[in-house]
């Protein structure tokens, strides 16, 4: 599987990444040799297998629904990059 | 100097020396030789002094918990409430963390002294440490050459007598293949065994963490203290944990170990080879049982591997968005320029690769050909070694490849650095426990060998590399500059 630029330039959009113009062609490069390794997975006829998650094949562990944490409001906004009255502040999102 | 855990317990609790002087011991070696070494990202030298005299007023009225007074280090992938927590990352050069990991919380409450936290490959994605914002560590046998990853800094640390013991965590191989370029002792558990709560994610069905030190006998004291039930990972095993160093003085006589025929072919160095030849005789005249065994999908776990954990790192690290906490950058135009900038500036280029190729592989029309594929390839892998275990007892291979390469040699090049990978990663893949152990040197770098254990084995493990530790002095070298 070999990419082209446009290919790296949509996949970093999905991705909320930004790559700088003058670094495309060395992703193109490096994306395309890792995506070379990964097609050594289709020597082999898996379509039978059933696909493996959890790696002890256990499922995740439910719990009641309660509260278990107390407020901690100021102490997680003091590592925010931007906060007003207590909210997060991003850039205008609706005109 | 350096001393293990158990020289220190023992110093402390016959009063040869206080946790404040030992702590102030260690705390001085890292000031000498950390700006070489490169080894600690944050010291917590107040905090450490703190803990110590608490310590010292503890273990004057008796021997207090399994680490009272031992000072330790954390990799700075596990949160510490109120202490820098940056995984190697940019993105989190100003994250300071609300919580502690679980792992950090039991290893206090076992009244260790936290030194600091050591360097890292950027969230763990690396094998030489030189991934790091914060620059790669030396390795302290030959500081041109790399000291393994992505916990280099914790190898690397203890190797040098920086701290008697760290911890680590384990993706691919993160424990044991820093541990085997460094020439110390560190254990990847089952998965399940240690909790993850608080250890930043990268992938999430292969992340585990361990001890790293200086003997087999360290690390079960360590491991002791790490692992157990966790309500708040939900993947956290139930499984009762066993008594680390009760057992470590039996005998390893009848123990069948199994040697993977596709771990000793071309791709391995024949000079590590013969030294792992060597160590295999040793595990003979102890009593061990060794005979040939086959894992035929060992080729196959390379690319399986780095199928599930790019597409697990890219939806982990998806939640680092400059909104509530890390890295933002200047002046965003819209909320989408603040993310992708953000992002951006805050990863580094290999961060970078893997959630590309992660999003890519998790994108409409692609999942089936490489996830669900990977997810099908997994469970062929873990068969193997399913099989392999109605036979035998143990696994035994090399750890890597080859012994540590110079810094930059493979920079270049992420597949070749990706191959260093080749016996490490099953095990994550499989969920299984396995451990690294010095057996030796060539060209004047450690050589490990890597023991494999069925599922929570891990006293097993622990018990045959004590046992072989106790016949071998590889784990007692030390460089000659640091020793």
């Amino acid at each position: 599987m070999t990419l082209k630029s446009d290919d790296v330039r949509s996949i970093a959009h999905l991705a909320r990444l930004y790559i700088e113009e003058d670094k495309i062609d060395d992703y193109v490069e490096d994306l395309s040799s890792i995506l070379a390794l990964v097609d050594e997975m289709n020597q082999v006829d898996s379509h039978e297998v059933k696909p493996l998650s959890n790696p002890l094949d256990a499922s995740q562990r439910l719990r009641a629904d309660e509260v278990t944490e107390g407020n901690q409001r100021d102490k997680f906004q003091q590592i925010a990059p931007d906060v007003a009255a207590g909210l997060y502040r991003v850039p205008r999102v609706i005109e | 100097m350096p001393m293990t855990i158990s020289d220190i317990r023992r110093g402390l609790v016959n009063r040869q020396f206080s946790s404040v002087e030992i702590t102030r011991d260690y705390l001085d070696r890292i000031a000498s030789h950390n700006p070489v070494l490169n080894c600690f990202i944050s010291v917590t030298e107040d905090l450490a002094l703190q803990q110590a005299a608490t310590a010292d007023a503890v273990l004057a009225r008796g021997p207090g918990e399994l680490l009272t007074g031992v000072p330790l280090a954390h990799k700075d992938l596990f949160c510490t409430d109120g202490v820098k927590t940056s995984c190697g990352s940019r993105m989190l050069d100003n994250f300071i963390a609300p919580y502690d990991a679980t792992v950090v919380e039991r290893i206090r409450d076992a009244g260790a002294v936290m030194l600091g936290k050591t360097n890292m490959d950027e969230f763990a994605m690396g094998s030489s440490n030189e991934n790091s914002w914060y620059g790669c560590v030396a390795n302290p046998w030959n500081t041109a050459h790399v000291p393994g990853g992505s916990s280099g800094g914790s190898a690397a640390s203890v190797a040098a007598g920086l701290a008697p013991a760290a911890t680590g965590t384990d993706t691919g191989g993160s424990i044991r293949q820093p541990a085997a370029l460094c020439g110390v002792t560190g254990i990847k558990p089952t998965y399940g065994r240690v909790s993850r709560y608080g250890m930043i994610a990268f992938a999430s069905s292969l992340d585990q963490g361990g001890p790293i030190a200086r003997s087999a006998a360290d690390c079960a004291l360590l491991l002791q203290a790490m692992a157990g039930f966790d309500s708040r990972d939900s993947t956290s095993s139930e499984i009762a944990v066993d008594e680390y160093s009760a057992n470590l003085e039996q005998s390893i006589e009848g123990l069948r170990i199994g040697l993977p025929k596709e771990y000793f072919t071309e791709g391995l160095d024949s000079r590590l080879a013969s030294v792992i030849e060597t160590a295999i005789d040793e595990l003979r005249k102890l009593g061990a049982e060794i005979c040939e065994i086959s894992l035929p999908n060992t080729g196959l776990s390379i690319p399986t591997y780095y199928v599930v954990a790019m597409a697990e790192c890219s939806s982990n690290l998806s939640r680092f968005d400059g909104v509530r906490f890390g890295h933002r950058c200047a002046d965003p135009i819209d909320l989408e320029d603040l993310y992708k900038r953000s992002r951006g500036e805050g990863f580094g280029a290999e961060v970078k690769r893997r959630i590309l190729i992660g999003t890519y592989a998790l994108s409409a029309g692609y999942y089936d050909a490489y996830y669900l594929k990977a997810q099908q390839l997994r469970r062929m892998i873990k068969d193997d070694f399913q099989k392999a275990f109605d036979s035998v007892d143990l696994i035994l291979g090399p750890t890597t490849p080859e012994v540590a390469f110079k810094i930059g040699a493979k920079t270049d090049d992420p597949v070749s650095m990706y191959l260093q990978d080749i016996y490490t990663i099953s095990l994550n893949l499989a969920g299984l426990p396995g451990m690294s152990l010095p057996v030796g040197f060539v060209d004047g770098l450690p050589v490990g060998m890597q023991l494999i254990g069925n599922y929570f084995d891990e006293a097993r493990l622990l018990q045959t590399a004590h046992r072989y530790q106790q016949v071998s002095d590889w784990h007692l070298q030390i460089p000659e500059a640091f020793s």
